[in-house]
């Protein structure tokens, strides 16, 4: 398949010099591409998930690697993943039913229907806990990957009834690749509606007249004050500057522009007027497994400001930025080391960099970062297109979305 | 020619501008040598800086800022620059961007290489022109944009120069990139590129203006404080200009200032001043550590390791103290990485090594006990046990046994391997190839000789430096010596008051840059007053050879205001000079001397009258003469009442000063007295003329009453009073 392979190279490429901005439009992008990797994958007539597996996670490894700060992406590739798990346990849960029909009614050999009953229930009860999406500790024991243990009844069955599966297998076939772009069109579709879903929730949490701070520019939070401002909300908005971006200049105007109350103050006046303001809404660049979050550089003075002063911090995030890794995992890079030229000019600075002068190391240093992790005590409330949760929730939502073993897409260089 | 220029017009249509892809001419060959001896086996543009080749940058900012057509043009080491574009991510990569190589190898200079571009005739819109060691981070949109519009405007405007603001101190840019000053004149208004200097040498510290600057510009801005980024963006035309004139080579030097100084085309070339972003050319040693640094410090994000813009797929991460690290590192607990260093992939670090502020390649062997400062090494160096290298660049498959030390600025060429224990000094080059001899093949064995002394196995030679030791230190890797620094501190401060007196610089600049002085490290020395004399000796000889006087007040102005001297110090350093060049006069008798010298004294007396403003300085002059008698040039001694009394005659002195001066001089015991005695005759002439006007009493200078009266004339009388009553006596 030359042309996917081009398709990815290119979206590698894109990744990696960072010319796709933003979360959504990379969740989407990657999405968009992973079908793509889909349909184009050529289906073997055994072990069809697993290929579909292994050819998604050839992919993502790349598109991961491209880009780790990204975290959107490897959210996707994971959710791909999983639906394709997911797929394939209920096409196998159906054939088991019509498999366990068949064993019943045959009373041949008794040897091996006495077998299969109680494999198809094993599965069956698996596929029930994986739709219920609630991963038991009974499973997490098991420790056999659904990957390993779908294809497994169907081969067996296959061995005891080859002639009468072929066709139900092909059909199935192509049913598994249909069903897993039917879902990842769903998945991309939730991408594209994340914001109106989460907007849906803004009346419930914005009451009349009530001052609203944000620091910098985040698009969810953009569209949660608008939504709640055509419901004829009246309320005040502060908008921390966000520097050194200034993305929080933008916001104002964008807000002025629809009419709200709006209000700029420095990232340094945060703690002052914090005392004024009802309720903080920040936007986020991803959500960790354990509820914190990683957010905008800035936005953990606000937290901690929020909470001295106990005021709700409210985190909107669309459910493609919920990473199922942990913030201490060494996969996670957290943080973005961004020009120092934002912050100051190259130029009016340049005597300052003289490496010759002192001894070869510069005695200036300018960091600057583009995130911050806010750790979850200091969340009191995510918003996501699901609707609203506590941080304690984060990996029940998680364990909806993702499968364990998808965790680490890369893979171990085998021993 | 005629007829490529009438289809010129058509390109000029804006939707012809518009549909044209941007194409890009990146010159992989710098047509220097300041990297030797490293360029004699690999181009320059293909040497790793921050572990990626140097084009790799160059390539990708011209992608990022969407060219869509580049013409890598190599001369030197094409074959290598062109297999190692053939295998790169550039080859078969998706999206409109595309490189081409042209190859030529009988280019010696970027002159040739565009007129070799131009015989393609690949190039048909306008173009970028970079050379292949550019690192840059800028949006070219603005700059492209306002290009296209002043093209439409006028199509004489054939390229828009990018520049860049930096501070105004030679020392910045010295220590930073290595570079010189650059000077440009800049219409404020329109940005339109005036005048153009760099290289500014140090011993002709003038720069010159044409006056017709003025008459074309309501205003322009002198800049000092601007950096050239070598990022051009050009029209067509540029290439033809380059075949035109073919004597243009360097772009800078003979192209710019040639189209500057050219008014009957009447081209124009626009500046472009970048704000916040970064731009930078490896030139030398020093600006390829100090653009490492900055790749380090972010300054070029997103050209920065750990985003994998260039085709390496290796995941550098970067920790929180600002080091940067390959996956696949092995480095030794008790190892200490400092802050600002980047290791590459599959390198092994020893025990109880410590690495700061350095790169190191990929595969590298460091033992235990090494100490790595400042310092760039490349692929597959195997340094050993208690090696110590500081500010050096050591280059792939070096090997350095145990215990070597490499001092500050050294330079170790591919594969050369040091023996144990030997101390490789500083500035040193070592290289396996030998050195290409410019001078006879005598020296060249010499070196070779050297080698084996300092480099035990067979391999390397040592090269000489060119330039002398002085551009080693400006070039280097290593940190600029702390007395170097006091001295550029001392020259750039000398500089300033020179500018802010006077806007004359004397063409003597050997006055700051003096090797006898720079030697002493001393700022007091060459400010002594025998120095000075020399120096106007100096100014007055080239009057002597027929440079106009005005210049030579000029000159001397300036040495005064340097030296911090006053106008009687001029006045007595230039007689010492006058009477010094009538000795030179061959002359047998007293008499043909004192002709001689009357001739001097009159054919300069305008000069020394330039000098001569007050009572005081004549006296200097007198004193001086005196000084000369007594010391310098006996053969005058016997003189001395003739030409005073010469002197007084031509109006040089007035009598005022000499009464002064023999008044002066009656207190001194009487071996100064010979001369006075000498001139006693003359003196008493002048005072009877004197007094025979206003008292008509001998008034004798022995009295005290003479002395007051002298006092009191002196004060009330001035010249002009005076002089009318001497005509009328003579």
């Amino acid at each position: 398949m030359p042309d996917v392979q081009a398709l990815v190279n290119d979206f590698v490429l894109k990744l990696k010099r960072r010319k796709i901005e933003g979360s959504q439009a990379s969740a989407r992008q990657t999405a968009e591409l992973l079908r793509t990797v889909v349909s184009q994958q050529r289906m073997p007539y055994t072990n069809q998930a697993a290929t579909l597996i292994d050819a998604v996670r050839t992919v993502g490894e790349h598109l991961i690697a491209a880009n780790p700060v990204e975290l959107a992406v490897g959210n996707i590739v994971r959710r791909v993943l999983h639906i394709i798990r997911e797929e394939d346990l209920t096409s196998t849960a159906t054939a088991m039913e019509g498999l366990s029909l068949i064993a019943n009614s045959d009373d041949d050999d008794n040897f091996e229907s006495h077998d299969h009953p109680a494999l198809s229930a094993a599965a069956l009860a698996a596929a029930a806990r994986s739709t219920l999406r609630a991963p038991s500790l009974q499973t997490l024991l098991e420790g056999t990957p659904e990957s390993a243990l779908a294809p497994n009844p169907s081969s067996s069955g296959g061995d005891s009834e080859g002639k009468s599966k072929s066709a139900d297998r092909s059909s199935r076939t192509k049913k598994l690749k249909h069903d897993v772009i039917e879902a990842i069109n769903e998945l991309i579709q939730d991408i594209d509606t994340c914001h109106e879903q989460i907007s849906e929730q803004a009346v419930g949490l914005i009451h009349q007249n009530e001052v609203i701070l944000t620091l910098g520019r985040s698009r969810t939070v953009k569209e949660f004050l608008f939504a709640a401002n055509e419901k004829k909300r009246s309320f005040r908005v502060f908008v921390a500057e966000g520097a050194p971006r200034y993305q929080g200049h933008v916001l104002a105007k964008e807000l002025v522009a629809k009419g709200l109350q709006t209000t700029v103050i420095t990232d340094s006046a945060v703690f002052a007027m914090i005392c004024r303001v009802n309720m903080v809404i920040v936007g986020a660049h991803a959500i960790m497994a354990n509820g914190g979050v990683i957010a905008p550089v800035g936005i953990n003075m606000v937290a901690l400001a929020a909470q001295r002063h106990a005021v709700p911090f409210v985190v909107v995030a669309g459910s493609h930025k919920l990473c199922p890794l942990y913030p201490h995992n060494p996969e996670v890079l957290l943080n973005d080391l961004k020009s120092p030229s934002d912050l100051l000019d190259f130029g009016e600075f340049s005597d300052c960099m003289d490496f010759s002068t002192s001894g070869g190391s510069p005695l200036l240093h300018v960091v600057n970062p583009a995130f911050d992790y806010i750790p979850p005590k200091l969340v009191s409330l995510f918003i996501t297109d699901t609707g609203g949760h506590s941080p304690s929730y984060m990996y029940r939502l998680i364990a909806d979305y993702y499968s364990a073993d998808d965790f680490v897409v890369k893979r171990r260089p085998t021993s | 020619m005629a007829q490529k220029k009438s289809q010129r017009p058509s390109s000029d249509d804006p939707e012809e501008l518009a549909r044209t892809p941007l194409q890009a001419v990146l010159l992989a060959d710098s047509f220097a040598q300041k990297f030797r001896p490293i360029t004699l086996e690999r181009p320059k543009v293909l040497l790793p800086l921050v572990n990626s080749p140097m084009i790799e940058y160059a390539l990708s900012w011209l992608e990022s800022v969407g060219v869509e057509e580049a013409f890598v043009f190599c001369c030197a080491h094409s074959q290598q620059v062109k297999s190692y574009l053939n295998n790169s991510q550039w080859k078969n990569q998706p999206g409109p961007f595309s490189v081409t190589t042209i190859e030529s190898h009988d280019a010696i200079s970027a002159g040739d290489a565009l007129r070799v571009i131009y015989n393609h005739g690949v190039i048909r819109g306008d173009f970028i022109l970079i050379s292949g060691d550019t690192v840059s981070n800028m949006s070219l949109a603005q700059a492209l944009h306002e290009h296209k519009e002043r093209r439409k405007k006028d199509p004489l405007a054939v390229m828009t120069m990018v520049i860049k603001h930096s501070k105004s101190s030679t020392l910045t840019h010295q220590t930073r990139l290595g570079n010189d000053e650059i000077y440009m004149a800049i219409d404020p208004e329109t940005k339109e590129l005036l005048y153009y200097e760099d290289k500014v040498d140090n011993s002709q510290r003038l720069i010159s203006l044409d006056k017709m600057l003025h008459v074309d510009h309501p205003a322009f801005n002198l800049h000092n404080d601007k950096q050239d980024c070598y990022i051009d963006i050009c029209s067509p035309e540029v290439l033809s200009l380059f075949t035109d004139n073919f004597d243009y080579q360097h772009l800078r030097r003979h192209f710019v200032k040639g189209l500057l100084v050219d008014d009957i085309m009447g081209y124009k070339i626009y500046t472009h001043e970048v704000q916040s972003s970064y731009a930078a050319r490896v030139d030398n040693f020093r600006s390829y550590d100090t653009i490492s640094k900055d790749i380090l410090q972010r300054w070029t994000y997103p050209f920065v390791p750990d985003v994998q813009y260039f085709g390496n797929c290796l995941q550098i991460r970067l920790d929180r103290r600002g080091n940067y690290r390959a996956p696949e590192v092995v480095q030794s607990r008790t190892s200490l990485i400092d802050s600002l260093t980047l290791i590459g992939d599959a390198t092994t670090i020893g025990d109880h090594t410590v690495i700061s502020n350095s790169v190191i390649g990929q595969g590298c062997t460091i033992g235990d006990n090494v100490i790595i400062k400042g310092s760039y090494i490349w692929d597959n160096v195997t340094i050993e046990d208690g090696c110590k290298l500081s500010h050096a660049l050591v280059c792939d498959g070096v090997h350095l046994r145990a215990g070597v030390v490499l001092e500050p600025g050294v330079i170790l060429s591919f594969k050369v391997e040091v023996g144990q224990q030997i101390v490789v000094p500083a500035y040193s080059k070592v290289s396996l190839l030998p050195q290409p001899s410019k001078q006879d093949s005598d020296e060249e064995l010499e070196y070779a000789d050297a080698s084996t002394g300092v480099v035990e196995s067979p391999s390397g030679y040592i090269w000489s430096c060119e330039g002398g030791i002085e551009d080693e230190w400006r070039y280097s890797i290593a940190p600029i010596p702390v007395e170097k620094i006091s001295e550029f501190f001392e020259n750039a401060y000398a500089d300033v008051d020179v500018l802010d007196q006077d806007l004359s610089i004397p063409a003597s600049g050997e006055l700051l840059h003096d090797s006898e002085s720079t030697g002493l490290g001393e700022g007091e020395d060459y400010k002594d007053s025998a120095d000075f004399e020399k120096e106007v000796e100096a100014t007055f000889q080239r009057a002597l050879a027929g440079v106009d006087q005005d210049i030579v007040i000029l000159e001397i102005n300036s040495l005064r205001l340097s030296y911090n001297m006053s106008h009687a110090d001029c006045a007595g350093a230039l007689f010492y000079s006058i009477m010094k060049a009538a000795l030179l006069v061959p002359c047998s008798s007293k008499n043909e001397l004192y002709t001689s010298s009357m001739k001097e004294i009159v054919k300069w007396k305008n000069l020394l009258k330039h000098y001569l403003k007050t009572v005081d300085e004549e006296i200097e002059v007198i004193l001086k003469f005196e000084e000369i008698c007594l010391e310098t040039a006996r053969e005058f001694s016997p003189l001395f009442g003739n030409i005073l009394s010469c002197l007084y005659d031509k109006e040089v002195l007035s009598e005022d000063a000499i009464l002064s001066w023999a008044q002066e001089k009656e207190g001194a015991d009487e071996s100064d007295k010979i001369l006075l005695k000498q001139s006693e005759q003359f003196i008493k002439v002048c005072i009877t003329k004197f007094g025979q006007l206003f008292f008509p009493i001998n008034a004798s200078l022995k009295t005290k009453f003479g002395q007051l009266f002298l006092f009191r004339w002196g004060f009330f009388f001035q010249m002009k009073y005076v002089r009318p009553f001497f005509y009328l006596l003579e």
